[in-house]
C-alpha cells in the first residue's frame, strides 16, 4: 500500500530549515548564554533524523552523500588541532587565544580558539549520532 | 618543551585520528600506527628522561594553575608506566599485523588500538580525578569495541557482561567521585590530598575510600574477578594481549595512586583490608590456573594471580613492598604481553586451544617453544629474570610486616603459576608431535618479532635490575611522601 506523505514532506522541507538555523544559531550562543557544540549538534542531527523520517534514506544519501564517519574524525582532528596549535606555539596545551576584530559586516566580535574546539565538538557528535542512526537503519 | 608531558596522549589520539581517513588501505595503516606508537615511545621516554633530570614535570592544561584547572602530572611512576604501555603495544600492533584478519583490519581495529593507548597513557599522567574518570571511559570504550570486534557469538556474550560489569563499576566510579567532591570541595587529587590530611582522615572518608578500593578492585580484577577469564579469552589473541598487558595495570596503578596519595591515614582499616583481598586473589587466582586444560583459560587466570600479588606489595605500603610493587607491575605489563602473544601463536599454529589435542611443537618451531619456556621462567620469577626482584622486595616487605600468612600464600601461588604455564610448555611443545610437516594452520612467525622485542626487555630487565631500581626508587619517593607530589602540583 502506498500512501502519500505529501503533509509531512512538506512541513519536513520548512523545518528543517528552522530547526538548522536554530541549531547553528546554539552552536555560536555558546559561549555567553545556554549552548554550544553537543547540543547544537545534536539539534542538527535531529534536523537530518527528521529528513530520514519523512523522507527514505537512499533519497537523502543521494542529497546529502557524506560519510557521517569521516565527518565525526574531521570533528575530533578539529578539536585536537586546536590543542595541537598550542602545542607549537610552546604554551600549555589548549591554551585558548581570545581577540576582538573588525569584521567586514558583523563589526567588533569576539572570536576566540574555543570557537574552533566547539565546531569540533560539533561535527564529532554530528557524525556519531548519524552514524548510530544510519548504522541501525542499514540493517533491518 | 612545556608540553612534554601531554605529547604521550595526543600522539596516540592524533595519530588514531588519522587513521579513519584511510581505512581502506591497511599497508599504509599499518605504517602510520607504527609510526605514531614509535613516537609515543620516543616521547614517554624522554618524558622519563626529562622525570629523572629535572624531578617530576607539571603541566597545567590551558594555562590554568592548580587547584582550578586540570594538571597532568608526570612523576617517575607515571612516566615509567606511560613508556612500558607504548613498548606493549608496539609489541601487540606488531603482532596484530600479522594475527588479525582483513575484516577487523578494515573496521579500525588499529585506530582502536591507538585509542586505548591514548586512554590508558590518560589515565597514568592525569592529576584530576575526574580527568581520570574520563580517560578510564575512553580505555574502556576502545576496549568494547576491540572485544566485540568480528562479531563471534563467544565474542558477543563477552562482551554484554564486560560492558555491564564495566557500566556498574563506572557508575560507582562517578559516584565515588561525587561523594569526594561533596566532602573535600576539590577534584584536583593533590589538592584532595591536602584536605584530607588537613582534616584527618574520618569514617565517612574512608567509607568513600573504601568505594573506591571497590571500583578499581572491578576494574583491576581484585577478588571481583568472576568478568575476567570469560573476557580475555573472547578476543583474537594480539587484542588479548594488550587487554592483559594493560587494562587491569590501569586499576591498579589508580589504587596504587589513591591510596597512597590521598587516603594513606587508616591504613589499619584500608590496606588491611586490601592485603586480604589481594590473598584471595592470589589463592582463587592460583586455583583457576591449575584447574584448566585450555591455553586461553590459564593465561587468563594468570592475569588475576599476577594482581592480588602486586596489590599485597601496595597494601604492605612499606618502602620495600612498594618499590618491589612497582617493579613487579612493570615486569608483569611486558611479561603478559609476552605470554599471552605466545599463546596466541601457539593456538594459531595448532588450531585450537585445548592442551591435550596439542604435542610436540618443539620439532617445527624451536625459537617460539625456548621464548615460551623464558617467560614461563620470568611469571614465576626465577632469578636472572625479570619476575625476580620484584617477588623479591614485595616478599621482604610482607615478612618485615609480619604478614607470614600473606607471604606464603604469595610463594605458594608462584609455585602454582609456575606448575601452570610449564603444563602449557611440556603439554604442547614436548612430545611425540600431532601435525605432520606442512599441515599446521599458520606459520607463527608474525610473533616472532614482537616477542623478541619482550623478551629482551624480560631478560634485559632481570640482568638491569641495578639500573633500572634507580629510576623505581624516584617513583617511589612520592608515594612513600605524598607531600612531594603536592607540593609539585599546588607550588
Amino acid at each position: 500500500m502506498k500512501f502519500s506523505d505529501l503533509i509531512l514532506q512538506t512541513a519536513a522541507k520548512v523545518l528543517v530549515f528552522i530547526i538548522m538555523t536554530f541549531s547553528i544559531y546554539i552552536l555560536f550562543a555558546g559561549h555567553h548564554n545556554p549552548g554550544g557544540g553537543f547540543i547544537g549538534g545534536l539539534i542538527t542531527a535531529s534536523a537530518l533524523m527528521l529528513l530520514y523520517v519523512a523522507f527514505d534514506v537512499e533519497t537523502i544519501q543521494e542529497i546529502i552523500p557524506v560519510d557521517f564517519k569521516v565527518i565525526g574524525a574531521i570533528g575530533v582532528l578539529m578539536a585536537l588541532l586546536t590543542g595541537i596549535g598550542a602545542i607549537v606555539a610552546d604554551v600549555p596545551f589548549l591554551t585558548q587565544v581570545y581577540r576582538y576584530v573588525d569584521l567586514p559586516l558583523l563589526g567588533k566580535t569576539g572570536l576566540g580558539s574555543a570557537l574552533v574546539f566547539d565546531l569540533g565538538v560539533y561535527l564529532a557528535v554530528i557524525g556519531t549520532t548519524m552514524t548510530i542512526i544510519r548504522s541501525i537503519s542499514e540493517d533491518m | 618543551m612545556t608540553n612534554l608531558a601531554v605529547l604521550p596522549i595526543v600522539t596516540p589520539l592524533l595519530f588514531g585520528v588519522l587513521l579513519f581517513f584511510v581505512r581502506y588501505r591497511i599497508r599504509l595503516q599499518m605504517g602510520l600506527a607504527t609510526a605514531g606508537t614509535l613516537a609515543t615511545l620516543i616521547f614517554s621516554a624522554l618524558l622519563a628522561h626529562t622525570v629523572s633530570k629535572d624531578g617530576i614535570q607539571v603541566l597545567h592544561v590551558g594555562g590554568w594553575e592548580a587547584p582550578y584547572g586540570i594538571p597532568l602530572v608526570a612523576d617517575m611512576l607515571a612516566a615509567i608506566l606511560v613508556t612500558i604501555s607504548s613498548v606493549v603495544t608496539l609489541a601487540c600492533l606488531l603482532y596484530a599485523f600479522h594475527a588479525l584478519d582483513d575484516e577487523r583490519k578494515r573496521n579500525y581495529a588499529f585506530p582502536l588500538m591507538m585509542i586505548l593507548l591514548c586512554g590508558v597513557n590518560g589515565s597514568f599522567l592525569t592529576g584530576d580525578i575526574f580527568n581520570l574518570f574520563v580517560f578510564f571511559e575512553v580505555m574502556l570504550l576502545a576496549s568494547y569495541v576491540l572485544l566485540s570486534l568480528g562479531g563471534g557469538r563467544i565474542q558477543l556474550r563477552e562482551t554484554i557482561k564486560y560492558i555491564v560489569i564495566n557500566i556498574i563499576a563506572s557508575s560507582l566510579f562517578v559516584i565515588a567521585i561525587a561523594y569526594l567532591y561533596s566532602i573535600t570541595g576539590t577534584l584536583n587529587m593533590a589538592h584532595i590530598a591536602q584536605r584530607i590530611a588537613e582534616l584527618g582522615q574520618d569514617g565517612l572518608t574512608t567509607t568513600v575510600s573504601l568505594l573506591f578500593l571497590t571500583v578499581f578492585g572491578l576494574k583491576s580484577a581484585l577478588f571481583l574477578f568472576f568478568w575476567l577469564p570469560g573476557s580475555y579469552s573472547a578476543p583474537p589473541a594480539p587484542i588479548a594481549a594488550l587487554f592483559a598487558a594493560l587494562l587491569t595495570k590501569v586499576g591498579i596503578y589508580s589504587i596504587i595512586r589513591t591510596f597512597t596519595l590521598i587516603f594513606p591515614h587508616q591504613p589499619q582499616i584500608t590496606h588491611e583490608i586490601m592485603m586480604w583481598l589481594a590473598g584471595l586473589t592470589m589463592l582463587l587466582g592460583a586455583l583457576g590456573v591449575i584447574a584448566y586444560w585450555r591455553i586461553k583459560q590459564i593465561l587468563a587466570y594468570n592475569v588475576i594471580v599476577s594482581v592480588g600479588f602486586i596489590l599485597f606489595g601496595v597494601g604492605v605500603a612499606s618502602e620495600a613492598a612498594l618499590s618491589g610493587a612497582v617493579y613487579y607491575l612493570i615486569h608483569d605489563m611486558i611479561a603478559k604481553a609476552l605470554i599471552f602473544i605466545l599463546g596466541g601463536a601457539i593456538i594459531s599454529i595448532a588450531g585450537t586451544d585445548k592442551l591435550r589435542e596439542i604435542s610436540g611443537l618443539i620439532h617445527f618451531r624451536p625459537i617460539l617453544g625456548w621464548l615460551f619456556f623464558l617467560s614461563a621462567l620470568a611469571l614465576a620469577g626465577v632469578p636472572p629474570l625479570s619476575g625476580f626482584v620484584g617477588k623479591v622486595m614485595i616478599l621482604q616487605g610482607g615478612v618485615q610486616a609480619k604478614a607470614f600468612v600473606l607471604v606464603a600464600l604469595g610463594l605458594l601461588s608462584s609455585l602454582l603459576v609456575l606448575y601452570s604455564v610449564m603444563k602449557v610448555f611440556i603439554n604442547s611443545f614436548w612430545g611425540e608431535t600431532l601435525l605432520s610437516e606442512g599441515e599446521e594452520k599458520s606459520t607463527g612467525k608474525g610473533a616472532l618479532l614482537p616477542s623478541l622485542i619482550l623478551a629482551a626487555l624480560v631478560v634485559g630487565f632481570g640482568l638491569g635490575a641495578e639500573e633500572i631500581l634507580a629510576y623505581v626508587r624516584q617513583a617511589v619517593e612520592p608515594l612513600v611522601d605524598p607531600s612531594i607530589y603536592i607540593e609539585a602540583v599546588l607550588s
